[in-house]
């Protein structure tokens, strides 16, 4: 039997707790912002060497971005990762959700034919960045996956026989599936916990080599189906929200006993929604 | 949506200049349609919501707007239909078949883009939930055309084209996106961000009845088991009438009980900021914000947070904002509508008292 081989789809984005836009250009100032490997991408990482790390074969991590995404590249190889690729072109900039899963899909083909079929394809559940969650289903759909999103936890893979079964977080539930390999994850935060990666390799990563493909070295033939060219939607209008021309009415709190200032907030909140106090008062008489 | 890191085109020149005529054979696309979410016998309120919105968007384009039902009983889709009717809806495309009794991803992205080659919808619009993003992004690939992720407002345009302008990088930037020449122009838009629609009781519709041609056999993905949420363990967080929430001000985890307790006596549900979450003092499912889920309850109680961007994008459906931050320049008093600057730790417990006593006092006397 072969080994596993298992494809981890990573996006490097900016740091949003440190995101600062420009007050008059209404652009994000990204000098100086640190950037980070999405952190729902961890989960899928993390699912994906544990597995590996089980049924063993190799785990190999692919992003698409600038050429400083494989800073981003190094550090899942310092976590376990055992190749990483980095899909980099000036043809790839704009990319909306189609034109990205469209990108990935060529590449991961290309990871394919050097180094065999992935069993399993994960991605992160959504980015904080473009917080989409469609990349993953549209990488599925282009490679015609079975698709599993919002995954808690993986009960079992089975590759003699070709299955694996997962809970799904669905609407008011957990949804217990069954489908074949190869297949799309995306894992749910919170699912596992990031290992520490081994000092070796961490040591290893800071000089492994990062494969690294242009859009003609994935095989890309079809550069209009590409960045901005490729993207059926198109960003008309970039703006910063609107400031509340109201400021809030402030309860003085100065020098006060803190109960008298409860009241006051209290009675302010029941004269500014009176359905509030009624409501209030059905709850507490049990109706 | 600039999904690779490039940020978003300028406004001028770029892409926003490139529209071109709309290709001929989109041209017979028409209509706005609701993937209405239907499952274990309810239907997801956010469609009821974006029936709302769909009605708006189909009266400014003079078109119909139709709801989407795939389901696998016939008499409670026929009363689901029914619903979409009051909410809006000139006429509900039914699929019904045993295949969908629960949602699977193969099935109803079969369905869905069957339904969109045949009947050719101008826009499309999805609940931006686990079920709704599973098969949007499946769809639009499917189809090869535009989606706007969680949208947080809709508008047609001079020239009959969607608005979808969403928020980006947290909240700190919007961005109005287009799908020019493709068809249909897809959106998914979280509960909340849309007011509930009045629903007009008696108002009657079509039912146009469709199924692709699909067997179970065809299907690779099988549901085992659906493991029901308990009431108590779900936080009903999104659609509750009153919420108090707690951020980095209450300084630990243990006082985050001070929010419970204040929620324990509002009868309201309880929530925090992303750094809670990350600090693992709450569970993900109670995050309010971008990342997490939006609110709009009548009443909001915000104790110990700041107020960063991507808190504000996702409370600012509430009817009252209330803040209590010991810092007087903390950005929640931007948008708060009543403020309170004192410590969360202090002023929380006085707060609890307050309402306690007057409910109590109501308790005796009722």
């Amino acid at each position: 039997m072969s080994q596993m081989h298992i494809v981890v789809c990573i996006k490097q984005v900016p740091d949003s707790a440190q995101i600062r836009v420009h007050p008059v250009t209404n652009t994000i100032m990204r000098q100086g912002v640190p950037t980070i490997i999405n952190p729902c991408d961890l989960f899928s990482l993390e699912e994906a060497l544990r597995w590996r790390d089980r049924l063993g074969g190799e785990v190999t991590v692919l992003t698409m971005g600038p050429p400083t995404a494989a800073e981003s590249l190094r550090k899942a190889l310092a976590f376990g990762a055992d190749r990483a690729v980095l899909l980099t072109d000036r043809y790839f900039a704009g990319s909306d959700t189609l034109a990205t899963s469209f990108a990935l899909t060529q590449a991961i083909a290309k990871v394919s034919d050097m180094w065999g079929a992935p069993d399993l394809v994960f991605c992160g559940k959504q980015t904080i960045d473009g917080d989409t969650a469609q990349v993953g289903p549209g990488i599925a759909s282009r490679l015609g996956l079975n698709q599993l999103t919002y995954v808690a936890s993986i009960a079992s893979i089975d590759q003699e026989a070709g299955t694996i079964e997962a809970e799904r977080r669905a609407e008011g539930g957990v949804q217990v599936l069954s489908t074949r390999l190869p297949a799309l994850v995306t894992m749910l935060e919170g699912s596992n916990e990031m290992r520490r990666g081994s000092m070796a390799s961490a040591l290893a990563a800071a000089t492994a080599e990062i494969v690294t493909w242009s859009a003609a070295d994935a095989g890309i033939e079809d550069l209009t189906k590409c960045g901005l060219r490729g993207s059926p939607t198109v960003v008309k209008k970039v703006f910063a929200p609107l400031a509340r021309s109201e400021k809030a009415e402030q309860i003085a709190a100065a020098r006060r006993p803190t109960d008298e200032i409860a009241a006051e907030l209290m009675e302010t909140i029941f004269a500014r929604q009176p359905a509030i106090e009624s409501d209030l008062m059905r709850f507490a008489s049990g109706q | 949506m600039s999904e690779a890191s490039a940020p978003p085109a300028p406004a001028s020149g770029g892409r926003a200049s490139m529209r071109k005529e709309l290709p001929e054979h989109f041209k017979a696309y028409k209509h706005v349609w609701v993937f209405v979410e239907y499952e274990h016998g309810q239907i997801h309120p956010v469609s009821l919501e974006l029936l709302g919105e769909g009605r708006k968007l189909a009266d400014k384009l003079n078109a119909e707007l139709a709801g989407v039902l795939i389901g696998a009983d016939r008499d409670q889709l026929a009363a689901a239909a029914a619903t979409c009717h009051e909410y809006g809806a000139d006429l509900v495309y039914l699929t019904v078949d045993p295949i969908y009794e629960q949602y699977r991803n193969e099935p109803f992205t079969r369905a869905m883009t069957e339904l969109v080659n045949t009947f050719k919808p101008e826009i499309l619009l999805l609940g931006a939930t686990t079920l709704g993003r599973d098969l949007a992004g499946s769809v639009a690939t499917t189809l090869l055309t535009g989606l706007t992720a969680d949208s947080t407002e809709l508008a047609i345009d001079d020239e009959r084209s969607l608005a979808a302008t969403r928020p980006t990088f947290g909240g700190s930037l919007l961005c109005t996106i287009h799908t020019l020449n493709y068809r249909p122009q897809m959106a998914t838009v979280r509960p909340r961000v849309m007011p509930m629609p009045t629903p007009q009781p008696g108002r009657s519709g079509r039912i146009v009845e469709h199924k692709p041609d699909l067997v179970e056999e065809d299907i690779v993905t099988k549901v085992l088991r659906f493991i029901p949420d308990r009431q108590s363990d779900t936080a009903q967080l999104a659609y509750a009438d009153i919420v108090v929430a707690g951020g980095l001000g209450l300084r630990s985890a243990e006082n985050f009980q001070l929010v419970k307790a204040l929620a324990e006596v509002l009868g309201a549900e309880h929530g925090g900021s992303r750094p809670l979450v990350q600090k693992g003092w709450i569970t993900a499912d109670r995050q309010i914000g971008q990342t997490g889920k939006t609110i709009r309850p009548k009443l909001y109680i915000a104790a110990g947070i700041s107020g960063a961007i991507q808190h504000r994008v996702g409370v600012e459906g509430a009817d009252l904002i209330v803040a209590i931050n010991i810092d007087p320049n903390a950005p929640i008093f931007d948008f708060a509508h009543v403020g309170v600057v004192a410590d969360a730790v202090e002023f929380l417990p006085a707060l609890t008292q307050t309402f306690a006593e007057r409910l109590s006092v109501n308790r005796l006397a009722g």
